[in-house]
């Protein structure tokens, strides 16, 4: 993992004159922050993903969008979602929203997982994924409120964005945050991208007009590592399913908070945790997608 | 682009029309978000879709897709009716008042004087300055007769009309016939009105969207700054110069040329299409925008007498006149050219240049190729079967061709044309042209330069050697320029002399290096040059500093003059890597070169006052140094450096009139001196302005058994149709790359859902666009991104295609999709100015495939 002078920010991309807090000392957490505002869907992320993470190509077809494919996949861990908005008015509003692992504080994944070693979440906040020890039984699947983990047939194993664990643990940037053209993605402590996110939703509501901009930063799972600037941050759902109040399904909160002393010793239990979560969740499943807000949301 | 791409980040407020940035552009769009965030800039986008920018926008207004021209002017008439004008700047920096010539008149019935409607061409005589002086408090009197000319000799043609030496103005703008009073009155039929009615812009909406963009100027305060950024969603139409000029006259009346955050500024397509445009990769210029040789000019004197304007102002002022300097110029390049073949006594091998005698452009090529007039073609870089307009009609003028070189990184339309859907293999027994296709290198595997728009020229290394038997295209041509020099000192010719003895002089001329090529197109002395006031010397042999030490004496060469400056003495200029901004107005005076020396805003004199001082100081960029008698700036002066503000200089330096021109006089427009809305050459309706003179006059239709078009308000063809690119795509190349493919896999189109709901289209449905010339084939996008717009009160929807996919490429290739070409749709016809064919706003009908 990274030192500490390896993650304090120094520079932000798309981002002129000093970086917020440069040269303070501070617990290292450190954070994606996504600018709605300001994101022009160009899809540099995505590619760079799939480039630094070598993730193979699989074909796609036409869905009446501009979105690449209706979700991510084990091989593309980051999607822009674009949504037609219809507002009260009749006016629309063509949003983007990069979606992508959330690394949330409290991570549902970690929390389902039965196997060891196979989810981490570090000291900074990154939650990955290590393949070597997933065992495949996909309940990371089920217990993430970001319908996020993706389980790849073939090699039989559970796939994300590692928010560049491997990049940022040499202190540099994801590799999403280098390629954005715009600056709407940026990259830095959590306190730092929070001050950062906060101004900018500040400027929102007294510049342009945008009432209800917020940060989303949901504390139902503890806070994410990666933050949203939202234009209307009262209605999260209306960009993609990006849901209010992300919950871990509570049969693995109240699994965890059972039998977590004694996990390491007795695997079985693992095995009735799997049972608990089926007999009260059903077999990995997704959050239930809340329903469509109106008929203009043709991204179907 | 006036300014640059980086010096959008110091805007106010973004008007951003017939472009899309943020999609087509997505590195550049940067500076418009640095200028949201830093700065509160509002955006206005005016659209005909919801596009990538527009999201992004503060303010989006869907327009029809032509209709430009009459949202402008009528925010030109909102501008002036409610003195959101630059007073200041307007009387003393533009020609609003100068007198106009007694006997122009403006279109009211859709004509300027002077038209021949045999001809289709206006005789420009009547759009001049009137000669005489400070006319402000005289009464108000007819242009005096010309003086007869003398008797000409036997058979010589009259002179052209010329500009009067000395312009009569009135300061007051009250003279009637003063350009400002002509402007108030040609836009006063553009009401929010009427403007509604064309544009299909609701009234309130549009009085919005004319406010936001004009309250910079509110109450006069010249402290903000406007810009205004556009593509070829407004070139690619047959009047697309004139709504440039349109967006010129609205900034112009503003104040918001020549300042930092402001300017007209035009945003290229492709990474070095302006170097392309610079270097005369176009018919009728030569490099560095001099004019090109017509038959008429027999001599270098007649040449340079047509084409080097001589000053024409009101007395008091002073102009540079910079083009004074065209015989410089010429020279420089003709001894670049011609090297040592190039002497005085043979007017510098003048007679080497060849002369045009018609119009040569893109549109007019393919038509004379399927006319049988053209033989071959060499297509670099291009695709020209997929670039149209009207595909079709450059697949059947290929099949008509005898040869057809293609230098390409992939089998593309172009080089088989042949296998075109629809050519039966007995039809291919038919084609006699021989196709030689050339493997060409990809940008990453070439060096050089790419001129950005911001007219920067950047280096670029190579990244990779071409693989295989590809070659550097410069390898390619100048073999192939060898041969033929080969074969003409073998074999003689009509006219060898310009081939033999053309320049070649490169360390491998078969591979001649691009630095030694750029190095030359910059310049060097051929003698020793002093200059008197400074007492440097520039020695024979070394290469110029700028184009200010041109000669017409033959001791100088430049390819380009524009270039002059680029690779010094010092060294490469336009290699450097300074990323100091000592400004802070991100000017990166260290980082590459741009022309013209080194300057990042033209016109920059402009962003002062009369006396010299900023507009907005807090964005100053050159300003007067009266202690020093000079101007200086963080940016380099666009200006005479010691001409005092007292003089009044105008600081339109290349306008023979040194004003920035409301009015443009005499030649400068074929189809008028200020803009006028006509209906695209195929529209749902005849123009509300004047029905009897519905399109531009000037614009001529092709005659060929191939150029049909749809009627106005045509009751079959009655969609409009616009075409773009993506951002996931670059032209016809990405469709080879599986990543991009990835992204955006098969082509569409984008339909209202209005629309689509009354067909019973839905999404994904495969669906056909017709015009009058042929069919499209692809899956319909169902989006609410596009509306049903009321036209003159009449429902009328527009639909999109982007223009992508042909039918060689990935998925082509693997026979998913229907290989159709979007310009199979568009039609033959040309913008007279800068002959840019109309891919925008062309009428279709639309059903179920
Ligand atoms: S978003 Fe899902 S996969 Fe990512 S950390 Fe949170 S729970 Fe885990
Ligand atoms: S690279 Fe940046 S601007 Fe482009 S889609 Fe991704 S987040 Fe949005």
């Amino acid at each position: 993992m990274a030192d500490r002078k390896a993650l304090q920010a120094e520079m932000i991309s798309g981002h002129s004159g000093p970086a917020p807090g440069h040269g303070m000392q501070r617990d290292l957490e450190v954070c994606k922050l996504v600018d709605t505002t300001t994101c022009i869907g160009c899809k540099a992320c995505e590619v760079a993903c799939a480039e630094w993470n070598d993730l193979p190509f699989s074909p796609t077809t036409f869905d009446n969008t501009y979105q690449t494919m209706p979700e991510t996949r084990w091989n593309f861990w980051n999607l822009i979602k674009f949504n037609e908005h219809q507002n009260p008015d009749g006016t629309i509003q063509w949003l983007m929203r990069k979606d992508q692992c959330m690394h949330c504080a409290d991570p549902g994944c970690l929390a389902a997982c039965p196997a060891d070693g196979a989810i981490v979440k570090y000291a900074n906040g990154i939650v990955d994924f290590n393949q070597e020890n997933c065992i495949g039984c996909e309940f990371c699947v089920s217990g993430c409120p970001f319908n996020i983990p993706r389980f790849n047939p073939a090699t039989k194993r559970v796939y994300k964005c590692t928010l560049c664990s491997d990049r940022v643990g040499e202190g540099l940037e994801p590799a999403c945050i280098k390629a954005c053209p715009t600056g709407c993605l940026k990259f830095g402590t959590k306190d730092d991208m929070k001050f950062i996110a906060e101004e900018r939703t500040k400027q929102l509501r007294d510049n342009f007009g945008w009432k209800n901009a917020g940060v989303y930063d949901p504390q139902s799972v503890g806070g994410t590592h990666v933050i949203y600037v939202l234009h209307d941050a009262t209605d999260p759902e209306r960009y993609g399913n990006l849901p209010s109040n992300p919950q871990i399904p509570w049969s693995y909160t109240v699994w965890k908070w059972l039998f977590k002393p004694v996990l390491g010793t007795f695997a079985l239990f693992g095995f009735l945790g799997v049972v608990l979560h089926y007999v009260t969740s059903g077999p990995r499943r997704t959050q239930p997608e809340p329903p469509a807000k109106d008929g203009a949301n043709v991204n179907v | 682009m006036t300014n640059g791409w980086i010096d959008i980040k110091n805007t106010d407020m973004m008007l951003i029309m017939g472009g899309n940035p943020a999609e087509n552009h997505p590195c550049g769009f940067k500076w418009a978000v640095e200028a949201k965030i830093h700065r509160n800039a509002k955006t206005i986008v005016v659209d005909p879709r919801l596009t990538r920018t527009a999201a992004n926008a503060d303010m989006y207004v869907q327009i029809r897709a032509g209709a430009d021209i009459a949202f402008l002017g009528g925010v030109i008439r909102y501008a002036v009716e409610n003195s959101r004008i630059a007073k200041d700047y307007l009387v003393n920096y533009t020609n609003a008042s100068f007198i106009i010539k007694d006997g122009f008149a403006l279109p009211e019935d859709g004509l300027f004087s002077g038209f021949d409607p045999e001809k289709k061409v206006y005789d420009k005589k009547t759009w001049n300055y009137e000669e005489g002086g400070d006319l402000a408090g005289k009464p108000v009197a007819a242009t005096p007769p010309e003086k007869t000319p003398p008797p000409l000799p036997a058979g010589a043609a009259p002179p052209p009309p010329a500009l009067p030496p000395n312009v009569a103005f009135d300061l007051t703008l009250q003279h009637p016939r003063c350009v400002y009073q002509l402007l108030k009155k040609q836009y006063e039929r553009y009401t929010p009105e009427m403007v509604e009615r064309i544009t299909g812009i609701p009234k309130d909406q549009f009085l919005k969207a004319a406010d936001l963009f004009t309250s910079v100027r509110k109450d006069g305060d010249m402290k903000k700054v406007a810009t205004i950024i556009y593509a070829v969603g407004w070139t690619q139409h047959s009047f697309g110069t004139q709504i440039i000029r349109t967006a010129a006259i609205l900034q112009l009346l503003m104040g918001n040329v020549g300042r930092a955050g402001g300017g007209v500024n035009a945003l290229r397509g492709h990474s070095n299409i302006q170097g392309a445009t610079d270097m005369a990769g176009i018919f009728d210029i030569l490099p560095g925008y001099l004019k090109m040789p017509n038959p008429a000019d027999v001599d270098l004197a007649t040449f340079l007498k047509r084409t080097t304007p001589t000053e024409s102002k009101p007395d008091p002022w002073e102009s540079f006149n910079y083009w004074s300097n065209t015989p410089k110029f010429t020279v420089s390049f003709l001894k670049a050219m011609y090297g040592a073949a190039a002497t005085k006594e043979n007017d510098w091998a003048f007679n080497y240049l060849p002369k045009i005698d018609r119009n040569y452009s893109w549109v007019n090529i393919w038509n004379d190729m399927y006319e049988g007039k053209i033989k071959g073609i060499f297509a670099f870089g291009m695709n020209g079967v997929m670039i149209g307009p009207d595909s079709n009609k450059n697949i059947d003028a290929l099949k008509k061709a005898d040869w057809l070189v293609v230098c390409e990184i992939y089998p593309d339309e172009t080089s088989e044309f042949w296998r075109a859907p629809g050519i039966t293999a007995d039809d291919q027994k038919k084609i006699n042209t021989t196709v030689y296709r050339l493997p060409g290198a990809g940008f990453a595997e070439k060096d050089g330069t790419f001129v950005n728009s911001a007219r920067w020229l950047q280096w670029k290394n190579v990244a990779v050697p071409p693989p295989g038997q590809a070659r550097l295209d410069q390898e390619i041509l100048a073999t192939i320029f060898l041969k033929v020099r080969e074969l003409y000192k073998k074999e003689g010719g009509k006219f060898p002399d310009p081939v033999l003895n053309a320049t070649f002089a490169y360390t491998n001329p078969y591979n001649p290096s691009l630095a030694e090529v750029a190095k030359e197109i910059n310049g060097k002395a051929l003698a020793d040059i002093t200059d008197p006031k400074t007492n440097t010397t520039i020695k024979a042999g070394q290469q110029l500093p700028g184009f200010a030490w041109l000669k017409d004496d033959g001791t100088t060469i430049s390819g380009n003059w524009l270039y002059c400056g680029s690779w010094t003495e010092a060294g490469a200029m336009m290699q450097r890597r300074g990323t100091d901004d000592p400004s802070g107005l991100g000017i990166y005076p260290n980082w590459g070169w741009s022309w013209p020396a080194n300057r990042r805003v033209l016109y920059n004199r402009a962003s002062c006052d009369v006396d010299g001082k900023p507009w907005d100081p807090s964005r100053r960029q050159v300003w007067w140094d009266e202690a020093k008698q000079s101007w200086v700036g963080v940016d380099v002066p666009d200006f005479k450096v010691d001409s005092a503000p007292k003089d009044h200089m105008g600081p339109f330096i290349m306008n023979p009139d040194g004003v920035g021109r409301l009015f443009v006089p005499l030649g400068g427009m074929q189809d008028g001196p200020f803009p006028e809305f006509y209906e695209p050459i195929e529209s749902p309706l005849a123009n509300l302005l004047h029905p009897n003179q519905s399109n531009n006059p000037v614009v001529k239709r092709y005659k060929t058994d191939m150029d049909k078009y749809a009627s106005t308000g045509d009751k079959e063809y009655n969609i409009i149709c616009t075409t773009y690119r993506l951002t996931e795509h670059y032209h016809y190349w990405t469709k080879n790359n599986p990543m991009n493919v990835q992204l955006v896999p098969e082509p569409f189109i984008e339909v209202p859902a209005e629309l689509a709901d009354r067909m019973g289209i839905r999404g994904g449905e495969k669906v056909k666009v017709t015009s009058a010339r042929s069919h499209y084939i692809a899956k319909a996008m169902v989006t609410r991104r596009i509306r049903p717009m009321q036209i003159d009160g009449k429902e009328t929807f527009q639909i999109g295609i982007p223009i992508h996919w042909g039918f060689r490429g990935i998925v082509e290739d693997e026979d998913r999709t229907a290989k159709t070409l979007a310009n199979q749709l568009t039609p033959t016809i040309i913008d007279p100015n800068a002959f840019t064919p109309e891919f925008k706003g062309f009428l279709v009908k639309i059903e179920k495939a």
